[in-house]
């Protein structure tokens, strides 16, 4: 289903495109050998080169062209092996030399794509339009003194990737989970750790709406900077409602900067194109056009993790899980590591489930990340192992679960703790069902005649009477047996 | 031997190694001459006699005990768009007010290791922009020669001025400079010493306050090319803090001196054959292919058909990315500001008061150049023109070894000579401005004296990184021409 507004006029389509800048994960900025690592006291990641004293010069730090390499690869996109840097020219406080060293004209990667997972499983591919690193500015912080402002420069020169997609987003979903998409790659290659709390992650989105049908585009608005997924997606809808409103009340949509407000749901204008600024991009002359080798990026692709996508498929055949399964466990690295080290020694399927549903559930409540989970994928498949032999049942289990995570003590241990070992004695198990078939007989009348469901009444009552260990499937035969006697 | 003045650079390291004169005898000399002599020159915009004073003790331990750089104990003085640790750096603009730079550029760094003893900072057009060295903040520098007859104070040509009347006067031995487009050449064939643009790449820039980057190169400026040939080794060097910095051996320069010209070919391009050149200076070009000819070389007519698109090309890329590279004097992090209400009103006032006329008209144009509407037109352009006067070199260096040419059109002019027209001053920088574009290496040496006794400079362009040809060339024109005028306001006796 094609997404719609309906404004007085009928229906509308919206034109998305984002551009993203990704922080690159590096240990130095892109042109200086000062930490890139976020935080820190005001100006004590700075070095010389990027408070733009006289005389300091540019140098490419290497590690940052490899991991926009790696990144092109993940978006399955041309690597250019020529690209260049140039000087964007602009005054402000917190951009020391006056200009920022971006690749205006000759970027390092070219044209790709991603594959988004949308709510009705179906997918769609957004085009890249290109990749380019480009310098982070500084800090300007406003609202510490009346009459003065303050500058950190501790972000100055810090590496970005502007991932710029082509328009081909037409609904505030589709802007979600490719931004979703997209930090699960950049995650997965680790060139970009899409914290967007933190600023290592932001949006700047495009937005134009059209009546559906028609093949130009019309004007649009660039909303800037937009910190988190639930804000693109709401800023694209009330942006494509104000331009709608605007169409209709015949006016024109004038092309502009605008930011979103989030409090009040709106976005506003922040500069008209009028007086947007005069870039006077430039060749950097302080740099070399950047060459690289085909054959250094057939290297950095040999090297490069499973993608996402290919884990998710990968998954699905070898472990036999669902797609939606498998998505899930792909979200994050970390999940489908876990989940492969489970799997191998266990029901494949029957980890999957339990992941997705106490595992999880179990993070949730502690708060705890997969990274520092309170039990171990062995600690898991251990207890995962105790349910396939039939030493517990899975309702059992999910007690040991919350015990292990409680206690950290091992699932064995604490089914032997405990005594959960559950009963697979069938004269027990018959013993039992008599006792409560004896205390019970008017619901055995009826059984007989013929209500069926009371079927499950039986099972309840016996096994709260074998305290929960009794076998599932042998409750259930037992009972079928002795009921029809 | 009349006076510790009259050894140059080589002698006075001989003498140094030789144990005949010490370190401190010599600074101590060279530190009188500056205050019997800059008060009127103005060459230095900061002395450092107490610093340099040390450095020479220092050599002098060094070398009793036979050690000590090939510089130990040379008394230098240093351009101030070098950026030197501790001691303020100006760029002769009163933008960058008091600052003192807590590093050490690459290029003095170099002369440091090798024992060199900095005696101050030198005079220059504002950063670096002019060709008369009257647009610096801290006044102009006066040329030590005098036209005959006559006691008008003359420029010292630009942009490092301070430099090459510090070296001619004989307060220093030697001197940095910094050429973007003649500004090492052009002063020192204005007052009668060698200096030499290396090939870009050659020197590092880091730590030289930028002009324009693409074709800022640092080299030597001496009383001979023996000096320049020892401070470029020293000077020169792969830098992994400057991109631009190439990475190939530093040859040993002053063995180069030896080579003599026997079978070089000397090429004259046609095009500098300039219309209203006086005919001394076309005479003195004569004489010194004649000189080449007779050392032994061939003399070979060539043709730079894009010559005539130097100069406009120049002043448009070289200003373009002036117009960038100036951008970080805002006073926000250091230097002079001047407080307003609002960051854009700090931005113009700082920027208002800092900056003298000539840099702002500079930094206007290349602004203007890169401009949306006007990049095609102007700043793309050149880039391509610039493309075509370096296959212009490239194709004149299949066919020669090196080019000769006059270094400017004219003499030192007097200070109150200057045109009205800045576009008139620009065409000082014909002749320098070409090599400068194709990035070639080029030096001027001291040729013979104009009619009024103001000395006049040769060029001679090279091919890329082949100095070592430059100097043999040079060296033979130094011989023939044997130039042995003093100026008139000169540290020695014998003056």
């Amino acid at each position: 289903m094609s997404y719609r507004i309906t404004g007085n006029t009928g229906e509308w389509e919206i034109v998305v495109g984002l551009e993203v800048h990704a922080q690159v994960v590096s240990e130095a900025k892109l042109f200086s050998g000062a930490s890139a690592e976020y935080g820190g006291e005001p100006n004590t990641h700075v070095s010389l080169v990027d408070a733009g004293f006289p005389g300091m010069l540019p140098v490419l730090n290497q590690e940052c062209v490899a991991q926009a390499v790696r990144t092109g690869l993940g978006l399955e996109a041309e690597v250019n092996l020529f690209s260049r840097f140039d000087r964007k020219n602009y005054f402000y406080a917190d951009l020391p030399t006056g200009y920022q060293i971006s690749q205006f004209a000759h970027p390092i990667i070219g044209k790709g794509k991603v594959l988004v997972d949308l709510a009705d499983g179906s997918t769609r591919e957004i085009g890249v339009t290109r990749l380019h690193l480009e310098q982070d500015a500084g800090k300007s912080i406003h609202d510490q003194d009346p009459t003065r402002s303050f500058i950190d420069l501790n972000r100055a020169g810090v590496a970005l990737m502007e991932i710029v997609s082509e328009p081909d987003i037409r609904s505030p979903e589709e802007a979600g989970a490719y931004l979703r998409k997209l930090r699960q790659i950049l995650r997965y290659i680790g060139t970009c750790d899409g914290n967007m709390e933190e600023g290592s992650m932001r949006a700047d989105v495009n937005v134009s709406v059209r009546k559906p049908g028609e093949t130009e585009y019309r004007t649009r608005c660039e909303i800037k900077n937009v910190n988190s997924i639930r804000f693109v997606m709401m800023a694209i809808e009330v942006e494509a409602q104000r331009q709608i409103e605007v169409w209709e009340a015949g006016g024109t949509v004038d092309q502009e900067t605008r930011l979103f407000d989030h409090v009040r749901g709106e976005t506003r204008s922040l500069r008209s194109k009028e007086d947007a600024h005069d870039y006077r991009y430039f060749p950097d002359p302080d740099l070399l056009p950047l060459l690289i080798e085909q054959s250094w990026v057939d290297e950095l692709k040999a090297a490069l993790p499973e993608l996402p996508e290919a884990k998710r498929v990968r998954l699905e055949q070898e472990y036999g899980v669902s797609r939606y399964e498998s998505s899930v466990l792909c979200v994050e690295q970390a999940v489908a590591d876990f989940y492969e080290t489970v799997a191998r020694g266990a029901d494949a399927r029957l980890a999957a489930n339990w992941m997705l549903g106490d595992f999880f559930a179990a993070l949730n409540r502690t708060g705890r990340s997969i990274e520092d989970s309170p039990v171990s994928a062995e600690g898991l498949r251990e207890l995962l192992g105790l349910i396939s032999n039939s030493t517990i049942n899975g309702k059992i289990a999910k007690e040991v679960l919350e015990d292990m995570v409680e206690t950290g003590d091992s699932a064995s241990a604490i089914v032997e703790r405990k005594g959960l070992r559950q009963v697979t004695d069938t004269g027990a198990i018959e013993n039992a069902i008599r006792e409560i078939l004896a205390a019970n007989s008017d619901k055995v009348e009826e059984y007989k005649s013929g209500k069926d469901k009371l079927f499950g009444f039986f099972v309840g009552q016996t096994m709260k009477a074998m305290k929960g260990k009794g076998n599932p499937a042998l409750v259930n035969e037992t009972l079928k047996k002795l009921l029809s006697e | 031997m009349s006076s510790i003045h009259d050894l140059t650079l080589a002698s006075a390291r001989d003498a140094l190694k030789a144990r005949k004169i010490s370190a401190v005898e010599l600074t101590n000399a060279h530190i009188d001459a500056i205050e019997r002599l800059d008060g009127q020159l103005n060459s230095f915009i900061t002395r450092t006699p107490d610093q340099a004073r040390e450095a020479a003790k220092v050599s002098d331990e060094a070398l009793a005990k036979g050690e000590g750089g090939s510089l130990c104990g040379i008394p230098l003085g240093i351009k101030d768009l070098f950026c030197t640790n501790g001691v303020r750096t100006t760029a002769a603009s009163k933008i960058l007010g008091n600052f003192v730079p807590p590093y050490e550029s690459t290029v003095t760094a170099n002369l440091l290791k090798d024992g060199a003893v900095f005696l101050g900072k030198l005079n220059l057009d504002e950063f670096a922009m002019g060709s008369a060295n009257l647009t610096s903040a801290f006044g102009p520098v006066e040329n030590p020669w005098k036209r005959k007859g006559s006691d008008v104070k003359l420029v010292p040509g630009g942009s490092s001025g301070g430099s090459a009347a510090a070296v001619a006067a004989g307060l220093v031995l030697g001197a940095t400079g910094t050429d973007t487009g003649g500004s090492i050449r052009q002063p020192a064939a204005f007052t009668g010493i060698a200096g030499i643009k290396p090939t870009y790449g050659r020197c590092s820039r880091f730590g030289t306050i930028a002009f324009a980057s693409s074709l800022d190169q640092a080299g030597p400026m001496a009383r001979n090319l023996q000096d320049c040939a020892i401070l470029l080794e020293s000077m020169a060097g792969f830098d992994p803090r400057d991109s631009t910095s190439v990475d190939t051996p530093v040859p040993h320069y002053e063995a180069a001196l030896k080579r003599g010209v026997k079978g070089l070919r000397v090429g004259i391009p046609k095009e500098y054959h300039v219309e209203g050149m006086p005919a001394e200076i076309e005479a003195l070009w004569q004489q010194g292919m004649d000189w080449l000819r007779d050392a032994g070389a061939e003399i070979v007519e060539v043709s730079l058909p894009h010559t005539k698109y130097g100069l406009p090309t120049y002043y448009i890329a070289a200003l373009a990315e002036a117009s960038s590279n100036l951008a970080r004097y805002d006073g926000v992090r250091f230097g002079e500001r001047v407080s307003a209400p609002t960051l854009d009103g700090l931005y113009e006032a700082s920027r208002a008061a800092g900056f003298g006329d000539e840099v702002k008209r500079r930094i206007l144009i290349g602004t203007h150049v890169l401009s949306s509407g006007y990049y095609d037109a102007y700043y793309l352009r050149a880039q391509k023109v610039r493309t075509l006067i370096q296959q212009d070199f490239l194709k004149a260096f299949e066919k020669v070894d090196v080019l000769l040419t006059p270094t400017a059109p004219s003499g030192a002019f007097a200070q109150d000579e200057k045109p009205s027209d800045p576009v008139q001053m620009y065409l000082n920088d014909v002749f320098t401005v070409p090599a400068s574009m194709a990035g070639v290496p080029a030096l001027s040496v001291p040729a013979g004296l104009d009619a009024r006794g103001v000395p006049l400079g040769l060029q001679l362009i090279g091919k890329f990184f082949d100095e070592e040809t430059l100097i043999a060339a040079g060296h033979a024109i130094e011989q023939a021409a044997a130039f042995h005028y003093r100026p008139t306001i000169h540290a020695g006796v014998s003056a």
